[in-house]
């Protein structure tokens, strides 16, 4: 070890989606952070490093627009201005227009917004390089850490070390920190693996996304923006089961565009795929805690969660807010950022949201994603029924788009567009 | 109760300073910053009791309520600061900040608790009768007012160091039944939150009281706010209108 040291306020192991956006949310408000990454940061903007897209949620777009990172990322981002809702081959429709949420958004936002991951990833980059007091260090694995009284030591790849008064571990679902931690988790891989590719089309989207349910799981079409050379495009997620996504990977361009159009259907006229496919196994997992001395999870090393609803950047969003929140409150009144107290309030304040939305979205998976008449038929008169049902309707849509707390918990300030 | 050697104050030829509320202390001074250990209660007291502070101080002295260090530049006093629960949040905050305690080994704990962070922060034994008139920015003295001899003569002393211009926030229990029931029964025998021993009732002062002694001084008193324990949420709260237990008084000095 080397005699070199460096003191933040926080520092965050893992610069993806969640760490860089804790990072921003941080180092706009004024604190000392660096966010280590083992990976370099030309390698994570590759097109090959991840092809997967983002919804992100009404409550999740204020919070990077409060953080300065929204503005960067709009011309990118494809609103969703209406959700459909198919249950396999049958005509029944569960219909959301963003109309509808008008009293709760104040106006008639969009439900959502489709981004490609690197450009979200970019956005964060240029940002995090904007802020004097945030330190992006990558490629930098961190080795270990161990908290000494008031004080987390992390042990970085090139032999230095740096000091915080909080470490967070925004490493992912394999997190090596929570590990470190000695922080156990639980949880079952589904039977289930998403393909995750972009499709150009004929006819443009109008802003509508689509979800079948069918009975490998849910294919879902994602509104994009469309293409430099105007091509209208959609982010497909393709749920299969393993041994179908095989074959499905390792065949040609037409086959594989044939297989993508007759599940798709005729609406938006003739599908073919652009670029490449990528293959993602599903699971759900949760950490037994979200804290330890001097650390705190947030994002998948906390849960990782079926991709069914389109929520889990949005749930850690709902943790990055949340965090932020309290440290800078900790912060501003000279109190420590990494105290027992700190660490307690935020775990009360995640667990009811990370777990109601674990369950959620493993009932959902388990109730669409088979062929058990009584169950198909149940789940048919199910989506008419909350159809009909406005006040139901609206509660979805609510959660949906992050703008409801745990019972008794107050949203955090970032996430209901307020400064922090 | 005998108060050792080590932990009898300085000598003043007048002094707010209990010495058998030294020695309550000093028996568990060292572990001040434990935040499950004898001063939980004041831990648990810390975000509020610093946030009312924070506010009280933005507000007088115009300050940004988004900085990180709101009270740079400010000079403050923080009397019977104990082991510096308030003085190094304080000056973390960015006030050049001075805490004052009777209790040694308290100044101790305190002193190597914020040692090694560079903070604009001293710590010294002493009363604050000692201390030089119209000197400071800021003066604090946070649940120490029912600790001393003579709460009026304590809040005139306070306010002697108040520079014109300068704030003055105190905040302690007020004498009711109520505070009775909760301060003494409930917290020292009950719960055990402090220890028995901790708070003598009689001593304890009401707002009114508390009120006339910043007027006798000449200061303007301009809020009380009240604070109250909210079951639900398990954490300390400000309120407006409820200053039957504890409570917090502001006052200023004029200017010439």
């Amino acid at each position: 070890m080397t005699s070199e040291k460096t003191t933040d306020d926080v520092l965050i192991v893992g610069g993806g989606l969640a760490g860089l956006s804790l990072a921003a949310s941080l180092g706009h408000a004024g604190l000392r952070v660096a966010v280590a990454d083992r990976d370099a940061p030309a390698t994570q903007l590759d097109e090959a490093f991840d092809g997967r897209t983002t919804a992100i949620a009404f409550g999740s777009q204020r919070l990077l627009t409060e953080i300065g990172v929204w503005s960067r990322l709009e011309a990118d981002a494809e609103p969703i201005r209406e959700i459909r809702v198919a249950d396999g081959g049958s005509s029944l429709f569960l219909h959301f227009d963003h109309r509808e949420v008008a009293p709760i958004t104040g106006n008639a936002a969009p439900f959502g917004w489709i981004v490609e991951n690197r450009r979200l990833r970019r956005a964060l980059f240029e940002r995090c390089a904007e802020l004097p007091k945030v330190t992006h260090l990558a490629p930098m694995a961190v080795e270990d850490h161990a908290v000494e009284g008031e004080t987390v030591t992390a042990r970085l790849a090139d032999g230095s070390t740096r000091r915080a008064r909080l470490l967070v571990g925004a490493d992912g679902r394999t997190s090596p920190t929570r590990e470190r931690a000695g922080i156990a988790t639980i949880g079952w891989p589904y039977r289930q693996t998403a393909i995750v590719c972009v499709a150009g089309h004929e006819k443009p989207h109008n802003g509508i996304a689509v979800e079948h349910f069918l009975a490998p799981g849910p294919f879902a079409i994602l509104p994009m923006t469309d293409a430099p050379d105007g091509t209208h495009r959609s982010s497909i997620v393709w749920t299969e089961r393993p041994e179908t996504v095989e074959p499905l990977l390792a065949a040609d361009q037409a086959t594989f565009d044939a297989e993508l159009q007759r599940r798709f259907g005729p609406h938006l006229g003739a599908v073919r795929t652009l670029g490449r496919r990528f293959s993602y196994p599903l699971s759900l997992l949760q950490a037994r805690r979200f804290t330890a001395p001097r650390l705190a999870l947030v994002g998948e090393a906390a849960h990782a969660i079926h991709p069914i609803a389109g929520q889990g950047l949005n749930l850690g969003m709902r943790d990055i807010a949340a965090l932020a929140e309290l440290i800078v409150d900790h912060a501003r009144l000279g109190l420590d950022i990494g105290s027992p107290a700190l660490l307690q309030d935020y775990a009360r304040r995640r667990r009811v949201d990370a777990l109601a939305l674990s369950a959620a979205t493993d009932v959902l998976d388990r109730l669409f994603s088979n062929d058990i008449p009584p169950i198909a038929a149940a789940r048919r008169i199910g989506l008419a029924a909350v159809g009909q049902v406005p006040s139901l309707k609206r509660f979805f849509m609510r959660y949906a788009m992050g703008q409801r707390a745990g019972a008794g918990l107050d949203l955090p300030r970032l996430v209901r567009g307020e400064k922090l | 109760m005998v108060a050792s050697q080590a932990n009898r104050p300085a000598q003043m030829p007048s002094s707010s300073v209990d010495p058998s509320e030294i020695a309550h202390f000093a028996k568990d001074s060292a572990r001040w910053w434990d935040a499950s250990g004898p001063f939980a209660p004041l831990h648990r007291l810390n975000p509020v009791r610093l946030g009312w502070v924070r506010d009280q101080a933005i507000q007088h002295f115009g300050r940004d309520s988004k900085s990180m260090t709101s009270l740079a530049g400010l000079t403050v006093m923080d009397v019977g600061c104990g082991g510096g629960l308030v003085a190094e949040p304080l000056a973390r905050m960015g006030a050049t900040t001075l805490g004052l305690d009777a209790d040694a080994v308290a100044i101790e704990a305190a002193t190597a608790h914020a040692a090694g962070h560079d903070l604009n922060l001293t710590y010294r034994v002493g009363s604050v009768e000692a201390e030089p008139a119209d000197t400071y920015d800021l003066v604090t003295a946070l649940e120490v007012v029912e600790h001393t001899t003579d709460p009026t003569a304590f809040v005139i002393a306070c306010a002697r160091t108040v520079r014109p211009g300068g704030l003055l926030l105190l905040s302690t229990l007020n004498r009711t039944a109520k505070s009775f029931a909760l301060g003494i029964v409930a917290a020292e025998r009950v719960l055990r939150w402090v220890p028995a021993g901790t708070h003598d009732w009689k001593k304890f002062v009401k707002p009114a009281e508390l009120a006339r002694a910043c007027r006798a001084a000449g200061l303007d008193v301009v809020d009380t706010t009240g604070l109250v324990f909210d079951p639900l949420a398990g954490a300390f709260k400000r309120s407006a209108t409820d200053l039957s237990v504890n409570y917090f008084l502001a006052a200023t000095k004029p200017t010439a």
